[in-house]
């Protein structure tokens, strides 16, 4: 369960992010596909080279859909909705419960590398719990 | 037996060399007890775990953490046989210690996060592939003697 004192590192940390969010989102997602090569099985379609327009593009649509979770801290199963009936009903991604913690991982790690000690160890879990209540409301549909 | 290609070995000795294993290990288990609550459960008599301040401040926290990742440290000069070297600390998390295992993999990704926010950008993709692959054949190794 998040704390007020969660909620806002999670706000502090994504203010920080909102500048790069292309970046940070490429990034993630490069991370994931070199640490977690089964992730790349759900993008057959793409081209996964480093820096491709198509990874850029889907990293700044995941990290936008990070930040609207991030304003509605309060009420992610609504803020979330569409994107949980996509992943359940679409996508049909391994459930969230296990392949968002190979995204977690990432983003923290991508996080951790450009804050460095700022990625104090109540930040990391403030985010670690926020990732885990955003995989529980995408898994939620999944059956 | 694992096969470690040389740009892995590479990656991971040259990361290795340049960690402080007392401050890493003290602040990857700081951050388990933290991140994870849970896991205090193996360190009742450790003394105050009420906060994440007194957890990292904690001399116990400290000493053992760097306990935990000087015995890393024989995963990394031993990467041909990390099974062998694991093969009686696995029975005594086993027999002794009951940890669940889930916890290694807890632990290991955690020191993947303390090893990026220490190197920043040297800890580049293929680094983070070459040292998830350590800890999860390290988590691995120690789940092995489980029974």
């Amino acid at each position: 369960m998040l704390t007020a004192e969660d909620k806002k590192l999670v706000q502090q940390i994504w203010e920080k992010v909102s500048g790069h969010q292309e970046d940070v989102g490429a990034e993630t997602l490069e991370r994931m596909f070199a640490a977690y090569p089964q992730t790349k099985t759900y993008f057959p379609h793409f081209d996964l080279h480093h820096g491709s327009d198509q990874i850029r593009g889907h990293g700044k649509k995941v990290v936008a859909a990070l930040g609207n979770a991030v304003k509605n801290l309060d009420n992610l199963s609504q803020a979330l909705s569409e994107l949980s009936n996509l992943h359940a009903y679409n996508l049909r991604v391994d459930p969230p419960r296990f392949s968002s913690q190979l995204l977690s991982q990432c983003l923290q790690v991508v996080l951790a590398v450009h804050l460095g000690k700022d990625y104090t160890p109540e930040t990391h879990s403030a985010v670690d719990k926020f990732m885990s209540a955003v995989a529980s409301v995408l898994a939620e549909k999944y059956r | 037996m694992v096969h470690w290609s040389a740009e892995e070995k590479q990656l991971i000795s040259s990361v290795w060399g340049k960690v402080n294993v007392e401050e890493c290990g003290a602040e990857a288990l700081a951050r388990l007890l933290i991140v994870y609550p849970w896991t205090q459960r193996f360190f009742s008599n450790f003394g105050n775990l009420s906060s994440p301040t007194a957890i990292i401040g904690n001399p116990k926290v400290r000493a053992h953490g760097k306990k935990v990742l000087t015995s890393f440290g024989e995963a990394v000069k031993n990467l041909d046989n990390i099974k062998g070297t694991y093969s009686k600390l696995s029975e005594l998390h086993c027999e002794k210690l009951h940890v669940d295992p889930e916890n290694f993999r807890l632990l290991g990704d955690i020191l993947v996060i303390v090893l990026a926010s220490h190197f920043g950008r040297d800890f580049t993709p293929s680094c983070q592939f070459a040292w998830q692959k350590l800890v999860g054949v390290v988590a691995h190794a120690l789940a092995r003697r489980y029974h």
